[in-house]
């Protein structure tokens, strides 16, 4: 559980960074009149939907770090063997990384309110994603013709469960993205469409992080990395 | 690059919206029941969660006859009973309390006690009721398929949850997985609306220092309960997976029925994990906004300000905090490292020193104040009393090495009901005593409240007072009976008997809650806009019941924290926190 109580300080160093800012010392009931007499405590200027996707992503990052804490747990148990990680999982890293960089520049296009731009970006990242997405399940039936059945071992279980979580969050953005996609094309005016793009970048953006995280888990490195920083530290 | 600045969003709400930009019911339909105003889910909420809440209340009475005159009733066998302590438990902890906190008095009260006009996401919210819904249905629907609900208890322990000889372990298992994995899904989906609201949504004026502290106590539930509902998902979906596609997350290699199980090296304890990590903040996700809202309510019937606002304010945050850092001690007998214990016990017993600070503030807020013994005031008092009580014996099992011998007897269920069961529940009745009247224009009849109040009250302390008494004897909690243990006097046989005729009568008493919400609707005095003469903003809408849109054409402005009342020289004994100050108005009155 120690990833969780990592991500948790992470956090908690946030919200208190946040609440550092909102004047929690004031002393409310001497601050009588119209709010402007005070400094801070107003409401962040971001849109509501921004906040909202930041807030989602805290919580989706709570589950993926508690699927991680729950596989570094198991795999200390003896019955562990690791199996071995499809090339295939490097292509289709490469065509996520370019699915991000595709929305990234839809996003930069929007603000320069090139609605040609965007939506090209737009359809390459869907495109792309969904690539990814097929890519993925051809690695899963490569795997399992080689005989790595899904509860055959547990290592073999956490890559179907994590590559599956990360495959349906990323189903979900694609719903989001698609909803985007027909918005733009309808001629919706492109100033109204760079939040909605923005958005959707920064959730690939994140799905991005994630899959690395868990592919780096996956390889091993992680285990290595943390073998590292445990010999350094003792 | 230029960064072009965001259009139309300024960092504060315009006071006046367009008529557009408001959802707008169209038909009946849309208007009460695919309903996206924050007030009808609101209610919707509630009235899901109040009936499948009666259901468990009858399973706690089918208990208490066994429990009490065991052999009695032919119709409860062993089997049922587990399935009615696990179908109990799991109900009231997570699709009544946590529903009704969040999801109803959330819903109701966030958008206006921070004077918005809905919650920000409204769509999503309708979502997240109609997800909730079918969670309930998919768990009530477990008593009717065959092998009945699962019987694995409320924390669904793996080995035991999917091993042959557990009831329910054919279909009642995995429809209680799915359903909590659709609970969490449509709380999420609600959540971020709670936790956005409060963030975006305030209006002018509303500083967070100048929430009422029922805001603060839903907002920081809020945030943990998305936090700590994730884990409670892993290991509904692990589960799942290990029951039905053979994986061995949690389950070890062992002999089911004589022949070895197709499972191995799967770690029961890494579920525990898990569960707690979700399992104790979810206590303080059902406390917090409990805690809040006793604040508002014995602030208002007290007619005096909160004790140490600041204080309660840090406090709120810090139980949040802190609550995510002791989840082990519910696991001190489960064989996991024992020096962790002292870790946990240590952060456990550090827990109490911000609740001790609240109650104390309650009990300060009280002195010398003007109270009005009102039954809101009834029940925030019997809660001050039941917490403490309840809290006090969570000071002993915190503790190691008295809760190794305590573990798994009767003075568990006594402290958690009396911590998590009753004083919530208290809170809840309250609350709804007090905000009724702007749900539905009417107050509820006094007289049946007081009844209700007491019956309630004294019975749930001779309910779980005794229960203490047995737990210290040894009476196991979980045994359908106890069969001929010589350490069991007959007096505790005895007491057995008691506690369930005394929780028959205060099941049935509830009854007469139910009436007297359903006969105030038509018949109850009608309550005017303020009852209570209270200063939130929810108490000074324009309409009673709160119109579509809340406040009208102009939003409320704010200009106080929420509890100036009998303020020295007021001409009233409180100010509503939209009344300019006097100040201003004579300045005003000089200029014009």
């Amino acid at each position: 559980m120690s990833a969780v109580i990592l991500f948790l300080a992470v956090l908690a160093v946030i919200a208190g960074w946040w609440l550092s800012q909102q004047r929690l010392t004031a002393k409310p009931w001497l601050e009588e009149g119209p709010v402007g007499n005070f400094p801070g405590g107003d409401t962040m200027t971001w849109p509501a939907a921004k906040v909202g996707l930041g807030v989602f992503l805290a919580v989706a990052s709570a589950l993926f770090v508690l699927f991680i804490s729950a596989y570094s747990m198991r795999m200390s148990v003896v019955d562990w063997r690791p199996l071995p990680i499809p090339r295939l999982l490097w292509v289709n890293t490469g065509v996520l990384v370019l699915s991000s960089v595709a929305l990234q520049w839809s996003y930069v296009a929007a603000r320069r309110h090139d609605a040609e731009g965007a939506m090209i970006g737009l359809l390459a990242g869907g495109a792309s994603a969904v690539i990814f997405l097929a890519g993925q399940l051809l690695a899963w039936q490569r795997l399992g013709a080689a005989g790595y059945l899904v509860a055959s071992n547990p290592a073999n279980s956490f890559f179907y469960l994590l590559t599956a979580v990360h495959g349906l969050h990323l189903t979900g953005g694609l719903v989001a993205l698609g909803r985007t996609s027909a918005k733009m094309w309808r001629g919706t005016e492109i100033a109204n469409m760079r939040l909605s793009v923005e958005l959707c970048a920064i959730y690939w953006h994140f799905l991005l992080l994630v899959w690395l995280v868990l592919l780096g888990l996956l390889t091993g490195w992680t285990d290595d990395f943390v073998n590292i920083c445990r010999q350094l530290l003792s | 690059m230029v960064d072009i600045p965001y259009e139309g969003i300024p960092g504060i709400p315009p006071a006046e919206v367009p008529d557009v930009e408001l959802y707008h019911p169209r038909s009946w339909w849309t208007r009460y029941v695919f309903s996206q105003d924050a007030k009808v889910i609101a209610i919707q909420y509630s009235l899901t969660a109040t009936a499948i809440g009666l259901v468990a209340l009858v399973l706690s009475w089918l208990m208490r006859l066994q429990l009490g005159f065991p052999g009695t009733f032919s119709f409860i066998d062993a089997n049922q009973y587990l399935q009615f302590i696990t179908m109990h438990g799991m109900i009231m902890v997570i699709y009544l309390l946590t529903a009704l906190f969040l999801g109803g008095f959330g819903n109701y009260l966030i958008p206006l006690m921070v004077g918005a006009r809905d919650m920000v996401f409204p769509y999503v919210n309708m979502l997240s009721y109609w997800v909730y819904l079918l969670a309930v249905l998919v768990l009530a629907s477990t008593f009717f398929v065959p092998g009945g609900p699962t019987g694995a208890g409320w924390t669904l322990y793996p080995p035991q949850a999917i091993l042959s000889g557990t009831p329910g372990q054919d279909w009642g298992i995995i429809l209680m997985m799915s359903s909590l994995i659709l609970f969490i899904i449509g709380f999420t989906m609600g959540g971020l609306n709670y936790v956005v609201t409060v963030l975006q949504a305030r209006t002018r004026g509303m500083t967070l220092m100048r929430l009422p502290l029922t805001v603060w106590g839903i907002f920081t539930a809020t945030v943990m309960a998305l936090l700590a509902f994730p884990a409670l998902f892993v290991a509904s979906v692990m589960l799942l997976l290990d029951r039905l596609l053979g994986t061995s997350f949690f389950m070890p290699s062992l002999v089911e029925m004589g022949t070895l199980s197709k499972y191995g090296g799967g770690s029961p304890l890494l579920f525990q994990h898990l569960f707690w990590f979700f399992g104790h903040p979810e206590v303080y996700i059902v406390a917090l906004p409990a805690f809040g809202i006793v604040s508002d309510l014995i602030s208002t019937h007290a007619r005096k300000n909160i004790f140490g606002y600041r204080m309660m304010v840090w406090a709120i945050v810090a139980i949040g905090a802190l609550s995510f850092i002791v989840w082990a001690h519910h696991m001190y007998v489960s064989g996991m490292f024992p020096q962790f214990g002292y870790f946990f016990a240590t952060t456990t017993l550090i827990i109490a020193i911000p609740t001790a600070i609240k109650v104390y503030n309650w009990v300060l807020t009280l002195w010398r104040g003007d109270i009005h013994l009102t039954v809101p005031m009834l029940f925030a008092l019997g809660f001050i009393i039941t917490f403490v009580n309840g809290g006090l014996t969570g000071l002993f099992l915190g503790n190691v090495v008295v809760d190794v011998p305590l573990s798994d007897t009767m003075f568990v269920v006594a402290h958690f009901h009396m911590v998590m069961g009753v004083a919530p529940i208290m809170v809840v009745l309250g609350a709804i005593y007090h905000w009724y009247p702007k749900v539905t224009g009417r107050m509820l009849n006094e007289a049946l409240g007081k009844f209700h109040f007491w019956v309630t009250f004294l019975g749930a302390y001779l309910i779980f007072f005794p229960m203490h008494y047995l737990g210290l004897l040894g009476v196991p909690r979980r045994y359908f009976e106890l069969g001929d243990a010589t350490f069991i006097p007959s007096s505790a046989h005895s007491l057995n008997a008691f506690i369930s005729v005394v929780a028959l009568t205060v099941g049935f008493s509830q009854m007469v809650f139910l009436f007297n919400l359903a006969w105030s609707l038509f018949k109850g005095e009608a309550s005017g806009g303020n009852p209570w003469r209270a200063t939130t903003l929810e108490w000074q809408t324009p309409e009673t019941p709160p119109g579509h849109g809340n406040w009208g054409k102009e939003l409320p402005v704010v200009y106080r924290w929420a509890y100036d009342y009998s303020v020295p020289g007021a001409a009233e004994d409180f100010i509503p926190q939209n009344q300019p100050p006097r100040a201003t108005q004579l300045i005003q009155g000089a200029a014009s």
